[in-house]
Parts: C-alpha cells; structure tokens; sequence
C-alpha cells in the first residue's frame, strides 16, 4: 500500500523552543491513524505544521506524491485535505446551513444539495437544528458541525483536532462512532488528533505516542491499548 | 450605595470634570481692540462641576452596590416578519414623499441628503458589518466618485449615465489598490492605514490644483439630465426640455424630484445588490471572515481575495454615490470629504447595528435629521449629538437592529 500522507523528519520551532524534534510518520489511503500524546507534546503543532502553519524549520511533507511542505493552509483544501480545527472554530453567529455551505465554498454547486442531504443523514441532530445559529447548540452539536463542515469539501484526507473536547462521555462515543462511518462508508482517510488515548486506540487501524516533540511507539491501536507502558501513562484514569 | 462610597465616586467625577473644564470651557480667546485676548469663564467652569459632582451622587446613591445601571433597553419580541414589514412601510413611503403635502422642496432635498447617507451606510456596510473590515477612509471612494464624474462630464461633456459606471468602476479600482498592500493588516492597523489613505487622497485633491481645482474644487458640473432632456426653462434650440416632453408647467421641482428618485434607485440598487450578494458563496464568505478567519483559511477560503472583493465592492457603491453628489452639487470641493464624513458614516452603520440594512437607514436618518432638526440649536449641535450618541450607546450598544437576518429561513429552498 502506498502512503497517502508521509511526514519525513519535520522540525517545526516556535521561536527558539523546538516544539516538533524531527517527526516520521505515514497515513495509509483509507487508514484511521490517531496520534496520542500529553498536553504540550506537540500534537496539534503536528498537524497545524502539515497545514503550513507555522511552516515547517527542516522535513519534508509529503500528500499523494506530492511536496506540500510550505503549502498555504487555504490551499490545502483544493489538494483534498480538509480539517476541522482545534477548537471547532464554527461560526457562531451563522445558522448551521450555513456553516455547512461555508464548507462547500469551493466545492461544485451542483453537489451541494446532494452533500447536505448525506451530512444530515449522518448527523441527523444538524438535520434539526438546521436554521439555528451555531453558536446555540450544544459542544456536541457543535463538534458534529464542525466535522461535518470540514467533510462538505469532499476531503481524501480528514485531519481531526481532538473531537473529543470538553464533550461528555456518551457523545463521546457517539462523534467516534461517526469518525468510523465516515472512514468506512465514505472512504475518507482520518488522521486524528487524540488526548483521548483509549476511543482514540479503538477507532484507529494504527496509532502513534507522541512525547515532547518525539514520536515514542507505534504501532496497531489494539497493540498500543495493550502495552502496560502505555496503560500506566495515557490509560491510567479509567476510559475517559 | 451607601454614602460615603458614592461621596468618594462624585469627588472623583467632578475632580475629572475640573480637570476637563478648565481648559475646554475656563478659557477663551475673545477679539478685543487690542487684538486677541484671553478671556476667563471660572464662574462656567463651578457649575459645570458643580453639575457633574451633583448628577454623580444622585446617581451613585440610587444606584444599588455593584449593580449596571441597568439603563439598556431590550427590545420587545417583535414578529418574526416585522422587520419586513416597516421596511415595505418605509419605502413606500419614500416612494410617495415627493407627492404628499410633505413633499415641499425643503424636505424633498433633505430626503436626498438621507438617501445619500443611506447608500454610503449600504455601502461601507458591506466592508464594515458584513466584511468586519474596520475602513475610516471610505470617504476616499466617495471622493473619488465625485471628481471623476465632475473631471469627465466637464472635460469631455459625457454624460451622468455614462460616467455613473466609470466613476464606480474607478473607485472600485482604488479600493483594490489599497487594498492589495493593507490587507493582511488587522483590526486597529487596519483602521489607520484606511484612515491615512481617506486624508491622501482629500490632499492631493487639494493640492494638484492643474488636475482637480485645488481648495478652490470644481464648478459648473454639469447637471443630470432626464435620459437627454433637460431641466431647464428654456431649453437650447434643438432640445425638448423635460417640463415640454410631458406637457407640464416648467418647476424647479421637476429636477430636484427627479434626482430624489436617482437616488432612490441607485440606494435600493445598493440594499438588493448586498442582500444577493449575501446568499452566494462570496457574501457568505464575507461574514464568515469576519467571524473567524483562520476557520476560513482551513475550509479554502482564500482571505486576501475574499476582502478585497468587499472592499472593492464596498468602494464601488461610494463612487456611485459620489457621482450622485457631484451631479446634485454641480460644485465639488475636497472640503466635502474629510475625515468627519467618513466618521459619521462608519456611526451610522456602527449605530444601525452591524450589517443590519435596516438598521442603516434608520440610524442615517438618525444622524442626518437630529442636527437638521437643531439648526435653531446651532451652537449647541454638537454637545446634543455627542449626548445622543452617549445615550444610545448606553441604551443600544449593539446598535439599534442587531439581529442578525439568516440568508436562509425556514421553509426556503437550501
């Protein structure tokens, strides 16, 4: 199988502190992949860098054969990567369909009924609260319409920053569960984000440990979840 | 409050009062035989403060500890269609002012200042309420509307409605222009490049005198015409005047009627033209960046080209309305574009609530009626409009409409 995204050896600094210390790593096509790490060891710096910003000191990032290394983070969309930011970034005062629409902005106008009509099949609570502002709903709700907006570009590749965020346990499941239906249903390739190291282990094909800076392990998500270094750092306080 | 806290807060206001006062109102420079003098007013300045330290205790000791002042209005909970329904209102109204008894010539060409303001407020509020793009300088693209129209007509004897496209195509290009460099400036540098470049341009008018006429502006702008027939009372030989075509009375009204429905025009052309604008991606684009723009950035907004599209856009309808202006003046000069103007259009769409369409018209109605309405006031203009503006801001900080209308409702088709 050949690697859709390859990151090779990327250093990123923000100012004299080295926050990525030359991180390796690949996403298969149609791989879940999820990236586990503490508070601070550079996850989201990880995968803000592969957007371009900050724009990566030494590396090469590779997407579909191609060197994105430097790309704009507005230009990414048209190459198939879509993310939903850290910290959902919705627009909050916009009504969910529009939020969606935004989604669209540089998709064909002739997909975009159709496109809603599957994100309502798949989010079946934006489908309710279709014309209300966004900004009203609910953290959870709020999550699905952030992915939900990233998946209305049509991506290849999906980049999640920690959808789990301030969500409660049950929705929790729920967002993963979709994450899966996306991968499997729609073929989109995930790369995710977690500091929820147990849902993020069980959804994911393969995982990689994350510490300061430095990929530690990886390996299968079952072979991670049952490594007792691994249950002692991340797993420690119970399924979270 | 209890006492002595509100003694303490009204020692304080009156002492910033002093402060204040004894420069602003305890001096002033009188024309005496000797040539110019200072005069004292000390008797002015106790009871300025006496006033302050009074309506601050009084205040203070009505007010509960802690608590606002609890003077913001809320809106009672209208109909969902209300807003729909007193804008019909309004522009029918607009539509027959000109034939009720109102209609004399005074409020006809007071109407047409309002409209103006009305299709800047429209304009800048593309830029401003939709965009969020902070602009101080939207005066410039007034500006430049205005001369070019006044430059081609005189110079080349083209007509209004050949230069009404050229004088928005060239405003809508110096908004591109400044907004190449300026654009990737945010918030408060955003402001005072915009305002720096709206003082440029009024300078250069008043300095390249072989181009623009200097301080001493342009004259004899040739009036509109109706579609080729004049208004005037005798009409050179060859031309039908508008009164004759009609078979009507000859009346100065005539003209000044037909450029309140000029204006009209090109104002509703504005408010439909943002309201289209706001359903397609790009008007969408518009209030999404102004909500959140690396969120944009993530889903392939293009930043830079989004905003000079509003501003562009926003430029545009400024230099239609300076066109209108220089027409309806027939005498142009950069006096009519300084900073003040541009000050008192961002008020009104700041006033009217943020890319409330509505709320632009209101508040332009507002702004250009209240120091109308006070002529007999004169001196006192100012101090009633700042106190106004104080007022609303404590009543209506969010402007008068803030509601924010969906660019699609229930029932619509996505």
């Amino acid at each position: 199988m050949t690697a859709l995204l390859s990151i090779e050896r990327v250093k990123a600094r923000y100012g004299p502190v080295e926050a990525l210390r030359g991180v390796s790593l690949t996403v298969d096509e149609g791989e879940i992949v999820a990236l586990i790490g503490a508070n601070g060891a550079g996850k989201s710096t990880l995968l803000m860098t592969i957007c371009g910003a900050p724009k990566a000191a030494e590396g090469r990032i590779v997407y579909a054969g191609q060197d994105i290394t430097g790309t704009d983070l507005h230009d990414m969309v048209k190459l198939g990567i879509a993310q939903s930011p850290e910290g959902r970034r919705i627009f909050p005062r916009m009504t969910v369909l529009e939020n969606l629409q935004m989604g669209a902005y540089l998709g064909d106008e002739r997909n975009l009924s159709g496109d809603l009509e599957r994100m309502f099949a798949l989010f079946p609570r934006l489908a309710e609260r279709k014309y209300q502002r966004a900004g009203t709903m609910s953290g959870g709700e709020q999550q699905m319409l952030a992915i939900g907006r990233a998946l209305m570009s049509r991506p290849r590749l999906l980049l999640l920053d920690e959808p789990s965020l301030g969500l409660a346990p049950l929705l929790v499941a729920q967002i993963f569960a979709t994450i899966r239906e996306i991968n499997r249903a729609q073929g989109v390739t995930v790369l995710l984000v977690e500091q929820n190291a147990y849902h993020a282990l069980r959804l994911a094909n393969r995982g990689y440990v994350l510490v300061n800076g430095e990929i530690r392990m990886s390996g299968t998500g079952q072979s991670l979840l049952d490594d007792p270094d691994i249950r002692k750092a991340y797993l420690a306080g119970g399924h979270g | 409050m209890p006492f002595p806290q509100a003694l303490r807060e009204a020692l304080m206001a009156a002492f910033v009062a002093l402060m204040l006062a004894i420069p602003l109102i305890g001096f002033r420079l009188a024309d005496t035989m000797q040539g110019l003098a200072i005069e004292t007013r000390f008797d002015w300045v106790a009871w300025g403060v006496s006033a302050v330290f009074v309506g601050r205790l009084v205040l203070g000791l009505l007010r509960g500890r802690g608590r606002p002042l609890g003077l913001a209005i809320k809106m009672p909970a209208l109909p969902p269609n209300a807003s729909t329904m007193f804008a019909l209102v309004l522009g029918v109204f607009a539509l027959v002012l000109p034939f009720t008894p109102l209609g004399d010539r005074y409020t006809v060409e007071l109407a047409i200042t309002v409209l103006i303001y009305v299709m800047l407020g429209w304009g800048l509020n593309i830029v401003v309420g939709l965009a969020g793009l902070l602009d101080l300088g939207y005066v410039a693209f007034y500006a430049v509307g205005a001369y070019s129209y006044a430059l081609f007509a005189i110079n080349f004897g083209w007509s209004f409605w050949l230069c009404l496209p050229i004088a928005g195509v060239l405003a809508a290009m110096f908004g591109v222009m400044l907004g190449f460099p300026v654009l990737r400036l945010r918030g408060d540098y955003l402001a005072i490049v915009t305002l720096g470049f709206g003082e440029m341009i009024r300078v250069i008018l008043l300095n390249w005198k072989e181009f623009s006429g200097g301080s001493a502006g342009l004259t004899s702008i040739p009036r509109p015409s109706f579609f080729g027939f004049p208004f005037t009372a005798n009409p050179e030989p060859g031309q039908t005047a508008f009164h004759e075509l009609f078979g009507l009375e000859f009346s100065p009204l005539q003209r000044i009627i037909f450029l309140y429905y000029l204006i009209f025009a090109l104002a509703l052309l504005t408010n439909f033209f943002t309201l289209r604008m706001r359903k397609l991606p790009i008007g969408r684009a518009w209030e999404a960046l102004r909500e959140d723009e690396i969120a944009c950035r993530a889903l392939g907004i293009n930043p830079t080209n989004v905003k000079l599209s509003a501003f562009a856009l926003g430029a545009m309808f400024g230099g239609f309305a300076g066109a209108f202006f220089a027409t309806r003046q027939g005498f142009i000069s950069p006096e009519s574009f300084n900073f003040i103007e541009s000050a008192v259009i961002l008020a009104i769409v700041v006033l009217g609530g943020m890319g409330s369409q509505l709320g632009v018209v209101i508040a332009a109605a507002f702004l250009i009626l209240i120091p109308e309405l006070l002529r007999d006031f004169s001196q006192y203009r100012m101090i009633m409009f700042g106190f106004a503006m104080v007022l609303i801001m404590l009543w209506r900080p969010q402007g008068l409409v803030a509601h924010r209308e969906p660019s699609i409702r229930l029932g619509a088709k996505a």
